[in-house]
């Protein structure tokens, strides 16, 4: 096809006009406030950009709208009565906040729960984590304008809610744990009944992987968005599938020393070196296909035998400092607790968060971006407003 | 290099006597080069379970950051924080007003005159504390480095170069602790409004919540099974 003549002319003066018009019209940059009620920001994240045209120039991110000052709480409180606040940090990863501080007391107390309670505590944490990541993989597909994938998530996490609250009681904040082993054992049937459900959380990672990770337009708005180098990453204390989308094999569950049973499952730890939006996506797919995987396993062996270490009802911890982090659904989670030796609670407990060094990398990451990719990078991060104000 | 040998088996033994855990070949070993790289800057070093602990001198801080980072591969940057190390009053009484005095239970003070919390790891007698946590991710190692700082002005150098990821705990710990970071750019409030007076992690800062309205304690005092078994068993 041809252009006539006129057609020509008439394209060129269009052109020079528009060209005119951007020179005559000021284009200097304006400020964007993201939030602090955005739906992007799960929760009350606001980020200040300064933007030149559709591009950002620079970000602020504006955090503690939700600050509950746990650091300082929970000095006031008995070390059997944290486990409640902490439940609350990372709201959608319930039980695995408890976990690590849990074995920080333990190992101040030099106590170990019983092989029993280990396996159980690990098929809880796996699942916490796949009720936490089914979230994001829908939510992402909202955030890039597909609707459907939510839908199916909210359907499929449902399931293992049920789950955690026939055992626990409680869907979204279990307080399950207790320094020395748990609070209660299995409901009848309840192994078969996971292995059901842990089925159907397979299927609906291959339903993610057929609607949005083949899909053309998720792929152009994800790949090659929101890069992080692996050296950036570190020197941001990147963690979980945030780190390893860029390359950096390290998992805490694996490569640590650890009382709980991941050693006795057959696992591996998802990679990817790309580092961009589309690579965080599909390595936490590729986990919650792990994290199922470890479940059903761990059913199948689950040893017998007590569940609670004999414990005295006053808890007395000895005099001491512990670190103890693990591989939580948003990365690394770690409490430094440091124990007075009186018959309080924590001394001070240092409460470390993966999703705070994750968004403190906003500032470098957000320059240069055009404003519908700050949306999707916010998403591919992943945070939990909770987790960042604490 | 010459003190090493002097050093070094008073560290084992002492890690070894309390609890007697297993020997860490591959943490001695770190600890052996730390000492060699960082010579009189670091002050102390102790190693406890699955951890290692050193505490160094607060002018060196930054440079036992980079020593870490460059010479010994501790290229994840964890956390860095603060710890106030005072005895609140509040906390020691808090216990016999939430659950009455208990015969035999005396409350945290040991006798000990000191106002600040002895006995620490790694270390220390002064009231604050920075510590940052660093993790090699190829020898699976982590390592807490601790700073004590002047008790009337504390003030450390800031690591914004060596890790940029410290920029934001630094606000947090300077927020919080009231802890100054020397060249940090914009040591601005990041969780807190921008007019709050005085730094809420300190222990003199008094938990409003509960200077307003008393923890209501065991309302229902129930016998708690496991202290009244003896007694049941008797019965």
């Amino acid at each position: 096809m041809t252009l006539t003549e006129q057609q020509q002319v008439s394209y060129i003066a269009s052109q020079a006009a528009e060209a005119r018009v951007r020179f005559e019209l000021e284009t200097e940059g304006m400020t964007l406030n993201i939030g602090p009620q955005h739906p992007a920001t799960h929760g009350t994240l606001r980020i200040v950009c300064r933007l030149d045209g559709e591009q950002v120039v620079w970000a602020d991110p504006v955090c503690g709208y939700m600050h509950r000052g746990y650091e300082k709480l929970v000095e006031a409180r008995k070390y059997q009565q944290v486990t409640t606040l902490i439940n609350r940090i990372d709201w959608l990863g319930h039980f695995a906040n408890e976990v690590p501080f849990i074995l920080a007391v333990e190992r101040l107390y030099e106590v170990e729960a019983p092989e029993r309670a280990q396996w159980l505590r690990t098929i809880f944490f796996e699942m916490a984590r796949i009720a936490n990541i089914t979230l994001f993989l829908g939510d992402m597909g909202v955030q890039l304008g597909a609707i459907t994938p939510v839908f199916y998530a909210f359907r499929d996490r449902e399931h293992v809610l049920n789950l955690m609250e026939a055992v626990t009681g409680g869907r979204f904040h279990p307080n399950f744990d207790r320094v020395g082993g748990l609070k209660d054992d299995l409901p009848k049937g309840w192994g078969d009944e996971t292995k059901a459900v842990m089925r159907k959380v397979e299927e609906f990672c291959d339903q993610m992987e057929n609607l949005l990770v083949g899909n053309e337009i998720f792929e152009k708005r994800t790949r090659g968005i929101g890069v992080v180098p692996q050296k950036v990453a570190l020197e941001y204390g990147l963690s979980g599938a945030n780190l390893r989308s860029t390359g950096v094999d390290w998992d805490i569950r694996r490569d640590e020393p650890s009382p709980l049973a991941w050693k006795h499952a057959d696992w591996k730890v998802i990679t990817h070196t790309a580092g961009d939006s589309f690579a965080r996506y599909w390595v936490r797919l590729q986990e919650t296909r792990e994290a199922a995987k470890i479940v059903t396993q761990l059913i199948d062996g689950l040893p017998s035998g007590p569940i609670m270490a004999k414990m005295p009802a006053r808890l007395r911890v000895p005099k001491g400092e512990a670190w103890v982090h693990t591989e939580n659904p948003l990365g690394e989670m770690g409490y430094y607790v440091v124990s007075d030796g009186g018959p309080s609670g924590p001394f001070r407990c240092k409460i470390r968060t993966p999703s705070f060094n994750n968004i403190s990398i906003l500032p470098w990451l957000l320059r240069g971006t055009y404003v519908p990719d700050v949306v999707a990078i916010l998403a591919s991060l992943y945070f939990i407003l909770g987790d960042i104000d604490r | 290099m010459s003190d090493t040998p002097s050093d070094a088996p008073a560290e084992t033994e002492e890690a070894a006597q309390p609890a007697g855990p297993p020997p860490d070949p591959e943490r001695e070993a770190l600890l052996e080069a730390l000492r060699a790289d960082l010579g009189d800057a670091l002050l102390d070093a102790q190693i406890i379970p699955e951890d290692l602990v050193i505490r160094v001198d607060r002018t060196a801080w930054r440079r036992v950051a980079e020593t870490l980072k460059i010479r010994h591969g501790f290229e994840y940057f964890c956390f860095l924080s603060g710890i106030d190390w005072l005895k609140s009053p509040e906390l020691e009484t808090r216990y016999e007003q939430v659950y009455g005095a208990i015969e035999g239970e005396e409350a945290a003070s040991d006798g000990d005159p000191s106002p600040f919390l002895g006995d620490r790891v790694g270390g220390g007698d002064g009231r604050f504390t920075v510590f940052l946590r660093l993790q090699n991710l190829r020898t699976k190692l982590g390592i807490t480095v601790k700073a004590d700082l002047d008790d009337a002005n504390p003030a450390v150098e800031t690591l914004i170069a060596v890790f940029r990821g410290a920029d934001w705990h630094e606000r947090e710990t300077w927020e919080m602790f009231g802890f100054d970071f020397t060249g940090h750019p914009a040591l601005r409030h990041i969780y807190l409004p921008t007019e709050f007076e005085g730094f809420p992690l300190r222990k003199d800062f008094p938990l409003l919540a509960r200077a307003v309205k008393p923890w209501p304690g065991l309302v229902d005092k129930e016998p708690i099974p496991g202290e009244d078994e003896e007694e049941e068993a008797n019965a």
